[in-house]
């Protein structure tokens, strides 16, 4: 074989030094800690379940005895009105708060793209609920909520009303519950749409002015469909978050009275752990993620189609 | 957008009233925490305030709560660690160096369903893993919980920050002979520093917060201030005063984050949803 003169003129390179060698390799293993973790911690784990969904699992002197039992949980699972309970609560909670939470979290950011020496303090203080325990949100809740001496209670007694069990009737709990979930997480979509509006440009509105647009059509023909896409962004994940819906929840009522405030994770957790029935919470743990699967799917397919439409 | 006087005044109002409703429940909890249970349970408006719940919550013999809240460090602090480092190295990788497509688009696609799948599906077999492992009721299993939970979010702002980064001042140093590490180390790592403090900032708030597998995975030796929480809230005993105050010391981690880096937080917030 004969060298190319130029590579012959550059200096030969000998067997590359280990640092070098590894260096060359650097993409590999900076992403090698990401792809452990990924397949130890969500791979492993998911594969696991798919095996817990199709067995009894028993514990047995701190052994765990898996026994095959074939389609058992799926039959256990056709039969099972509780979790057709949980459901329906879960997607009538996330109805409600999302629904809840957009408009208000919509107008309390135009408002404050429109005051923006407030903004900066009204934001911060707005944004403690999304950072402190979802725990502690529940205790304070439950605490307001309190027969003897919570707020609302106290506000009922002010004007001679009777007071109420807030979390222990059937009628209100559910209500209270979504109460506090909007409370929880307005703010967020009021970052989101703060964080839109912020960056829309300025042009468009503009135009709108100079042409004599009202403030209401400004903003119901130009804002709102330039902030179409951060809506429907802030909408799907409002909505998968709220589905997961658990601490409040277990805090406030653990889910009653009876399956009044019964949701998803709250109960698949009870067949886990107070139930110890690991094989059939497997096998709702993966009805619920096809779910989840199939919603995210469905949902950005029709987003872009309407949007592609447009 | 301009509004009239009148209508910028009434937008004020609003707003003031949003962070009124937002404060009322913390208020109403701190003053809680400083009554004695007489007060607490008449709804006294004019009290004799005192510590004896910051006490009893920490010091009294049956209170786990100086364990729990180590505990919630520990885990908070060497989640966060672990988090920036793997996040860091592997956004990096991602968003800087030549992927097949297919590779990239089934990890990112994995990556958003496994943030978006509600938790508790997770947590079953997590615990048979964790107590196979002998991580059962220890801090390090925990830990690995609140990496991967961590991991997804934390990713997308170092790739996204990545993303608004020039190439060209890792052009510069490689010509200059700097290697991929030094080069990643020297100039890469300084110049998203506001990325990875909203990483950081968010991983140890979200482990701190985090219930659901702390729940599931400790008994009471590496039980954290939520678990403790809710174990305090199913007592029979009615402990409204130690209750209120361990609520309203959970959050101090909030505000004070909120107070020193609002701008990285509602960065990161915004960016996991807006990606």
């Amino acid at each position: 074989m004969t060298a190319l003169p130029l590579e012959a003129s550059l200096p030969r390179p000998g067997r590359p030094s280990l640092r070098e060698w590894l260096d060359q390799r650097f993409r590999y293993w900076a992403l090698a800690p990401t792809l452990v973790v990924l397949l130890a911690l969500t791979v492993y784990p998911l594969i696991q379940l798919l095996r817990m969904s199709v067995s009894t699992v028993r514990f047995a002197e701190g052994r765990v005895i898996w026994i095959y039992s074939g389609l058992d949980n799926f039959r256990t699972f056709l039969t099972d009105s509780t979790f057709l309970a949980a459901m329906r609560n879960t997607l009538l909670f996330v109805i409600v708060v999302v629904a809840c939470e957009m408009v208000l979290g919509l107008i309390l950011a135009l408002i404050a793209s429109q005051t923006p020496r407030l903004a900066g303090l009204v934001r911060a203080i707005l944004m403690i609920p999304i950072l402190v325990p979802a725990i502690a949100i529940g205790t304070v809740w439950r605490l307001m909520y309190n027969f003897e001496f919570g707020i609302f209670n106290q506000v009922l007694r002010l004007f001679g009303l009777p007071p109420q069990n807030w979390t222990g009737s059937a009628t209100f709990a559910l209500p209270a519950v979504m109460v506090v979930d909007i409370w929880h997480w307005t703010a967020f979509i009021f970052l989101l749409m703060l964080a839109g509006i912020e960056s829309l440009p300025i042009e468009p509105m503009e135009a709108a002015r100079v042409d004599g647009a009202s403030n209401w059509q400004l903003l119901r023909h130009v804002v709102l469909p330039l902030l179409r896409p951060t809506i429907l962004v802030a909408l799907m994940f409002r909505t998968i978050f709220a589905f997961k819906v658990f601490d409040e929840v277990f805090l406030l009522t653990g889910g009653g009275p009876g399956n009044a405030t019964e949701v998803v994770s709250l109960y698949i957790n009870r067949v886990f752990f107070a139930q110890s029935r690991m094989g059939y919470g497997a096998f709702l743990s993966i009805v619920t993620i096809l779910l989840t699967a199939v919603f995210v799917v469905l949902y950005s397919r029709t987003v872009r189609r309407r949007s592609s439409a447009i | 957008m301009i509004l009239t006087r009148r209508w910028s005044a009434v937008g004020s109002v609003v707003l003031a009233l949003a962070a009124l409703v937002t404060l009322v429940p913390f208020i109403f909890t701190f003053l809680n925490s400083i009554k004695y249970f007489k007060d607490i349970v008449t709804g006294a408006l004019i009290f004799q305030p005192t510590l004896v719940n910051y006490d009893r919550l920490f010091f009294s013999k049956q209170s786990a709560f100086i364990v729990n809240t180590t505990n919630s460090l520990i885990i908070a602090v060497v989640s966060t660690t672990l988090v920036l480092a793997i996040a860091t190295l592997g956004g990096y990788s991602l968003e800087r160096f030549r992927w097949p497509r297919r590779f990239t688009g089934i990890l990112a696609g994995w990556i958003l369903l496994f943030h978006m799948i509600p938790g508790v599906t997770m947590v079953g077999p997590f615990y048979l893993m964790m107590r196979g492992l002998g991580l059962y009721d220890h801090v390090l299993g925990v830990i690995l919980s609140h990496i991967v939970l961590n991991l997804p979010l934390s990713l997308w702002i170092v790739q996204s920050f990545l993303a608004d980064l020039p190439v060209e001042m890792e052009e510069a140093a490689r010509i200059d002979g700097a290697s991929n590490l030094g080069t990643f180390l020297r100039v890469v790592v300084p110049l998203i520093a506001p990325g990875l403090a909203a990483v950081a900032i968010l991983t140890f708030v979200f482990s701190w917060n985090e219930f659901l597998f702390a729940l599931n995975l400790t008994t009471t030796k590496a039980a954290t201030i939520p678990v403790g929480i809710a174990k305090f809230a199913q007592q029979y005993e009615v402990r409204y005063g130690e209750m209120s105050a361990a609520a309203f010391f959970a959050t101090l981690p909030a505000v004070i984050f909120l107070t020193f880096a609002q701008r990285q937080i509602v960065k990161g917030l915004t960016l996991g949803a807006l990606k």
